[in-house]
């Protein structure tokens, strides 16, 4: 299964729905022509729900890091939600969990924006 | 070869991201085979997919006349994995550590450091007349 985006707005926030998987091909450059656009529309507050992706590799790592940056670039905030243990682990040991702001509850993550 | 190591998969690729996807598919199956629970499997199998992703992306560099040559060798302590490639090859030495503070936002470069995180160990070198191979090990049993 390859990557599946669902974008949709809560308040002022975006919020990109990513299911499948983030890998170099076909799953990296969608989610970071989803990035792209949003950005290039002035979103500037944006949460990657995480929840239903069951692989990413380095090159869906290194999109996530180049979202990341490129929404802070633009005075803007990317954050991540509901990430399964298999991605946490992989946050964790190359050291990008910290990196992002990181939640588990989708209500608590819109609030965190405010 | 140890004499009791035995050939799992010897299979040469094309370079193309679908070659990727295909010998993950037979790692993941060999690994399964071999005993590995689902996340061991996961584990081989993602670093299976780094190193060809390295082969055919910046070894190869996509060239449809160089070839991927993988082996799976499994022994009673041993499931190995040997990668080989076509391409001109790189230095070790000179691959940045992506944990380095300086490193952490780049946006590629994590591929070898993945390898090793996975497995319990990672060799690679220069073959004549021209190409890498990378030789993954993961040991037989739980890991330390």
């Amino acid at each position: 299964m390859s990557v599946k985006l669902n974008t949709r707005q809560v308040g002022d926030v975006t919020v990109i729905d990513v299911s499948g998987r983030i890998t170099l091909g076909e799953g990296s450059s969608a989610l970071r022509d989803a990035l792209r656009e949003l950005t290039a529309k002035g979103n500037k507050k944006i949460l990657l729900n995480l929840s239903e992706v069951s692989y990413i590799d380095s090159s869906g790592i290194g999109e996530l890091v180049s979202g990341f940056t490129s929404v802070a670039n633009l005075g803007g905030t990317l954050k991540l939600l509901g990430l399964t243990k298999r991605v946490k682990d992989l946050l964790q040991i190359t050291k990008l969990y910290t990196v992002f702001d990181v939640h588990e509850e989708e209500a608590h993550a819109i609030r965190s924006f405010a | 070869m140890d004499s009791a190591e035995q050939a799992l998969i010897d299979q040469e690729y094309s370079s193309t991201l679908e070659s990727v996807d295909q010998a993950e598919a037979s790692i993941l199956e060999a690994a399964g085979q071999a005993g590995f629970d689902e996340d061991e499997q996961h584990r081989i199998g993602m670093a299976l997919r780094e190193c060809m992703v390295n082969a055919v992306v910046h070894g190869n560099r996509y060239n449809k006349n160089k070839k991927v040559h993988v082996r799976v060798l499994r022994s009673s302590e041993r499931f190995t994995i040997q990668i080989t490639d076509q391409g001109e090859g790189f230095e070790i030495q000179e691959v940045p550590d992506p944990l380095d503070e300086t490193n952490l936002l780049r946006h590629s470069g994590r591929g070898l450091f993945l390898m090793g995180a996975f497995m319990d160990d990672v060799k690679v070198r220069k073959v004549q007349p021209s190409g890498t191979e990378v030789t993954l090990v993961r040991n037989v049993g739980p890991r330390d």
